[in-house]
């Protein structure tokens, strides 16, 4: 219901200026901070008015933070965990919507479950596996016959170790599985006749017919790998291995140091430039993609 | 052009039996419709032909060799669905092109074919449209042109018509009509709408429930339905059936205050049956009042154009009559008709099926006989 009236316009106006300030305040802080002195990060009253210190501080902060190093291996672990993420999950939602299989179900919902265990639920068995690959089967080994096998077999301070445990998860999956579902059987069935087994129907139809899920898949999935803390801190004890979000720690000034609250802040800024690109470049396909199924 | 022997085959979902053991067998070059209300297993047996169903029972040959266990591809079929399935994402000529694509064939000889077939349904001009931006009678010829660029065995059209309006559908009828004399591969035609299947059809298979409840050329099914189910699915209005008996010293049916008089002979070999009497709205003839007519009291008048149409009621049983543009009539108005005998079909009461006389109405040859006479299948 939707009222026009100068009253309720008004209200709305205001709750969605207060919204906006809520939202946005923060980094106008940083982007403030960011670009003044350090005497002027620390004056009282702070001033929102951004100054021309930008450059020198983020200087300081990429030497500090060694963002650098930082920033590949996020890249790399974001890259890694859309790519992984959008391919697997695309073949997951393919295989259980179009292909019928008397175990469609228990697959089906397998799947379904790993949606109420994020990684943060399963960090510590998710932990041990990766620290010992073959841990399961060295157990089982011990339990019934005694077995001890030495090999050593672990992802710590890896890729694959970063991205693997964060690209097996549902979400994407039910996204392609929904779009897939309002695509016609006759489209299937019509590649059928034309001659295109599965896989060429996959690479042929679902692929160009879901871009834009694709794309707001992508979109969703970098961020999501980029902003991951808790994982990389556990995984990661090589400094060459570091990601961005273990850094922003190093950013902070020392505990009795100098308050260099502007280089922080500067920091801050350029870890969170990368996720704002890929945000600012698919936010068109992004809603599309989510929203509206393509005509 | 390739035969299909349709053998004892039956389909069930579960539990739930779709078709009971159809029997079937459609010559080279032969243009066939299988009509029926939908739910009738008419869908299910042409996508079984298609290898788009599995087959429960029995077995499907194409050309002879047994298709029961092939995929769709290696059938030598090509299928019009009903809501076309255009891909979205290509082009009018990558859709025309995509089995082609798909087959390996160099790109200059698709070009080739991919021109050549738009040319036939008159696409030329769209090949680089996307389906979206084409109208529903453009997108039924993309469609048409897919399956055609194939060059298939056997066509198989699932209710190709019925998404386009009115006008169109004929125009579209000819045109598949047409396209079936250049292109003379068997043809498999599956519709709800009889007019459709009078029209396309060289024979019809009528179904009703899973079961083939008559197949024949159109008109005979028209003029000798084999059951109460077919003489109530073909024609419009459909065929009027009441339950008399037959009274053998008077040689006729008693209805509506009137004695229909039948072929002595057919009315001993009855002798006091119940039957089903069927006779069709446009045979029916008007008579003087007075004359012994069956009486019947007009409900209300459907106006046509050409001609109009009487719903009656006779004994309190709906009866429709066909009338001539001249014949004025207004609904409560009583109209008295007399019922010719070559023109009644009777069933029987149980099983709906036909019993014969002798006196039947003879199947009115069509001009065109000769050339089914060559396509007919000699089951």
């Amino acid at each position: 219901m939707i009222q026009r009236t100068p009253v309720a316009n008004a209200v709305t106006y205001a709750i969605m200026v207060f919204g906006f300030i809520l939202l946005i305040g923060p980094f106008l802080v940083i982007i403030a901070g960011a670009s003044q002195t350090m005497q002027q990060v620390n004056a009282i009253p702070f001033s929102f008015l951004p100054d021309n210190q930008f450059l020198t501080n983020a200087a300081q902060a990429w030497k500090r933070a060694d963002l650098g190093t930082a920033m590949t291996n996020s890249l790399i672990m974001a890259v890694l965990v859309t790519a992984g993420k959008v391919a697997l999950s695309a073949f997951t939602a393919f295989a259980i919507v179009f292909f019928r299989s008397p175990l469609k179900h228990v697959f089906f919902w397998s799947v379904f479950i790993t949606l109420m265990l994020p990684l943060e639920v399963r960090v510590v068995p998710t932990y041990a596996v990766a620290a010992d690959l073959l841990q399961p089967v060295k157990s089982i080994l011990s339990l019934f016959g005694g077995i001890q096998i030495g090999i050593d077999w672990n992802l710590l301070n890896s890729y694959t170790g970063l991205t693997l445990p964060l690209i097996a998860t549902a979400t994407g999956t039910f996204l392609y599985r929904q779009f897939f579902m309002t695509l016609p059987d006759e489209l299937a069935e019509a590649a059928r006749m034309d001659g295109s087994g599965p896989v060429r129907f996959f690479f042929d139809m679902l692929l160009p017919l879901s871009r834009t899920n694709m794309l707001a898949l992508t979109t969703i999935m970098f961020v999501y790998g980029w902003n991951q803390y808790l994982w990389p801190l556990l995984m990661v004890t090589d400094p060459s291995y570091k990601t961005v979000m273990m850094s922003l720690r190093s950013l902070l000034p020392a505990d009795n140091g100098t308050p260099d609250w502007n280089v922080t802040l500067a920091g801050s800024l350029l870890i969170m430039l990368p996720p704002l690109i890929v945000v600012g470049v698919l936010q068109r396909w992004f809603v599309r993609g989510l929203v509206a199924t393509e005509k | 052009m390739a035969d299909i022997a349709i053998r004892a085959v039956r389909k069930s979902y579960g539990k739930t039996p779709a078709l009971h053991g159809v029997d079937l067998f459609f010559a080279s070059g032969e243009f066939v419709v299988i009509l029926g209300p939908s739910g009738c297993g008419k869908s299910t047996l042409l996508r079984m032909i298609a290898g788009l169903e599995d087959i429960t029972g029995g077995e499907i040959a194409i050309d002879g060799r047994v298709v029961n266990r092939l995929e769709p591809r290696e059938r030598g079929c090509a299928m019009v669905f009903q809501n076309y399935a255009l891909y979205p994402h290509m082009s009018v000529a990558g859709n025309i092109g995509y089995a082609l694509k798909v087959s390996g064939v160099p790109k200059a000889e698709r070009e080739r074919r991919i021109a050549e077939t738009a040319k036939i349904v008159g696409l030329q001009d769209y090949l680089a449209r996307r389906p979206a931006a084409l109208s529903g009678g453009q997108r039924q010829r993309v469609a048409m042109a897919r399956a055609i660029i194939r060059e298939p065995k056997v066509f198989l059209f699932d209710e190709p018509l019925s998404n386009l309006d009115a006008k169109l559908r004929i125009s579209m009828r000819a045109e598949i009509r047409k396209l079936h004399q250049r292109l003379s591969a068997t043809s498999v035609f599956v519709t709800h709408d009889q007019v459709e299947a009078m029209t396309l059809a060289d024979r019809l298979v009528v179904m009703n429930r899973g079961h083939v409840e008559q197949v024949g050329r159109p008109l005979e099914i028209y003029h000798r339905p084999a059951s109460t189910f077919v003489a109530s699915f073909i024609g419009a209005p459909a065929m009027n059936l009441v339950r008399s008996r037959v009274e053998v010293e008077s040689a006729g049916i008693r209805f509506g205050g009137a004695m229909v008089a039948i072929d002595p002979a057919f009315a001993a070999k009855l002798r006091g049956q119940d039957v089903t009497v069927g006779i069709r709205p446009e045979h029916c003839c008007l008579a003087a009042p007075g004359d012994g007519g069956v009486e019947a009291r007009v409900d209300f008048i459907e106006e046509l154009g050409v001609g109009r149409v009487a719903y009656c009621e006779v004994d309190g049983l709906p009866f429709a009559i066909s009338l001539d543009d001249h014949t004025v009539v207004a609904a409560g108005d009583s109209l008295f008709l007399t019922l010719p005998s070559e023109h009644l079909h009777f069933f029987d009461i149980e099983s709906g099926r036909r019993i014969e006389t002798d006196a039947a109405a003879p199947v009115a040859a069509p001009a065109a006989s000769q050339h089914s006479e060559q396509t007919m299948g000699v089951h």
